[in-house]
């Protein structure tokens, strides 16, 4: 009697191959995400809930979540709209320069948070002109929420845009074109064709560009001073918080800030089961 | 509408798309715009419909200067290669987008677009598909749709680019003769852009043979079949 093989599909791995794959990728996934986040639940936890909920609603804790709240609430609008008009130039127009633009668009992730923060830090600082004419005249960028609304919008720059600019060049300008003869008015083409045909990336980019801008730390330790109850969002209050031993209190505040990321991402799961057929309804055409 | 184009020329930087051509377009003519890649006729199709502005030279319908007209005041329906339909709408509202675009005052009533929609479905023989989406049809369908919706907008002149360009043989076949009968029905004049010369010498009335942005010949199917004015296009129609 011969061996049959069994039938398998040309680009279907051993089982071996496929087990040692899994178990990587499980592997992988329970120590670097799993664990710590348990981690961090459970330090947060470990003098019982009402000790974390206690340590949250102390004013400077407080003062804290509010910042960060506000600071994300101005960055990721700001960055949407601006991540919109950016890729739609970029793809839908050539013009000279293009290619600067795009290389900007991409500074943030290429420069250190802190760097930015520095250069925030000189730009509107008490020793530049511009920093002191504003200071003089009682706008303070630096070690204040507008510093770190600007950092915070500088190092998210790039997430709306860069979702946005491969979903619309390979959607073309046709669509838009089409809308154009049929008598439309560029703003009614940006309203009924473009912006709903790029709403699912523009979901994914703002909820990126959310979760970076509540978590930013660097850029932000800089500009801000880390003025307690005033200038230091969560991120950085839970740094102080931890070095000064108070662990519960730091693993309460970095225990919300990973149970809003967390948020975000089933906000993200919940869309994208509830419009499971309009997905893949407006994906290929 | 009688469509005239008067030493129409357009480079892209460096690049001559269109050398100056003269062109005249009787109304209600079916017209061929036949050649290679590269030969500048979906350009000069475009140049029609106002989404490309020529770097010189006019372009007159009935008589007036159209060149400075933009794509929506040109009123032409264009059917693009891809049909480019939305793919987040229905078909229903693919074919209404151009009466809903409207101004308010020229906006018909939202049972006056049912009508018209419903009557567009109809006449390309796609009664019960106005709730379908896009991504839900054939290609056949899809190209008939786009022609719906370009003729929602009662257009003054027909512009297709490439319309038979990504279908099999035999909807291919189908279609043309679905084209040939729009035409008639509506006697608008439509010029089609296509690199087939079965297509070209089949369906229209006119064709303009065009190579390297420079029009080889114009003339009625069985004149340039019997006398190729050049080389070129004894070569191109023999292919």
């Amino acid at each position: 009697m011969s061996d049959i093989p069994v039938p398998r599909a040309a680009t279907e791995e051993s089982r071996i191959v496929r087990l040692v794959l899994i178990l990587l990728a499980v592997g992988g996934l329970a120590i670097l995400v799993a664990a710590p986040l348990i981690a961090v639940f459970a330090q947060a936890l470990s003098d019982g809930g009402r000790a974390a909920v206690a340590s949250l609603a102390q004013p400077d804790a407080w003062e804290a979540i509010r910042l960060t709240l506000i600071v994300a609430a101005v960055s990721v609008p700001v960055n949407a709209i601006f991540g919109i008009a950016a890729a739609w130039a970029i793809t839908k127009f050539d013009f000279p320069g293009k290619t600067v633009l795009i290389t900007l668009i991409d500074l943030p992730f290429s420069v250190s948070p802190v760097v930015a923060g520095l250069c925030f830090v000189l730009l509107f600082g008490s020793h530049s002109l511009l920093g002191s004419w504003l200071i003089g005249n009682g706008y303070p960028i630096v070690f204040a929420l507008p510093g770190i609304i600007l950092a915070t919008v500088f190092v998210t720059f790039p997430f709306v845009a860069r979702e946005l600019i491969p979903v619309m060049i390979e959607q073309g300008r046709a669509e838009e074109e089409a809308a154009l003869t049929l008598g439309a008015s560029g703003w009614r083409v940006l309203r009924t064709v473009t912006l709903p045909n790029i709403r699912w990336a523009l979901l994914y980019g703002v909820l990126l560009c959310n979760a970076r801008a509540m978590g930013e730390f660097g850029a932000v330790a800089v500009v801000s001073g880390k003025i307690r109850g005033e200038t230091a969002t969560m991120p950085i209050t839970i740094e102080m918080m931890y070095n000064e031993y108070l662990s519960v209190a730091a693993f309460s505040m970095a225990a919300l800030l990973a149970l809003l990321a967390l948020v975000t991402l089933a906000i993200k799961s919940l869309l994208e089961w509830r419009y499971a057929d309009q997905l893949a309804a407006t994906r290929r055409h | 509408m009688h469509i005239q184009i008067d030493e129409i020329a357009k480079t892209f930087g460096a690049t001559t798309a269109l050398h100056p051509l003269a062109l005249n377009l009787p109304s209600g003519a079916l017209v061929a715009l036949l050649g290679p890649s590269g030969s500048g006729k979906t350009t000069l199709l475009r140049i029609l419909g106002g989404l490309e502005f020529p770097t010189s030279g006019r372009v007159l319908f009935d008589g007036v200067d159209a060149t400075g007209l933009t794509v929506q005041e040109r009123r032409a329906g264009f059917v693009f290669q891809s049909y480019a339909l939305f793919r987040h709408m229905t078909v229903f509202e693919n074919i209404a987008y151009g009466l809903r675009a409207r101004p308010r005052r020229t906006r018909p009533e939202a049972a006056e677009i049912t009508r018209r929609v419903t009557k567009l479905l109809d006449l390309i023989q796609l009664p019960d598909i106005g709730q379908r989406y896009p991504s839900q049809l054939s290609g056949g369908q899809r190209q008939r749709v786009a022609l719906a919706r370009a003729l929602a907008i009662e257009p003054r002149m027909l512009l297709l680019d490439e319309p038979f360009g990504a279908l099999d043989a035999r909807v291919r076949k189908e279609l043309r003769q679905g084209l040939r009968e729009i035409h008639d029905t509506t006697g608008l004049t439509t010029v089609f852009v296509t690199h087939d010369q079965d297509e070209a010498m089949e369906l229209a009335d006119l064709v303009v043979v065009m190579s390297m942005g420079r029009i080889e010949q114009v003339g009625r199917p069985q004149d340039i079949r019997a006398a190729p004015a050049t080389a070129f296009v004894r070569e191109f129609i023999s292919a």
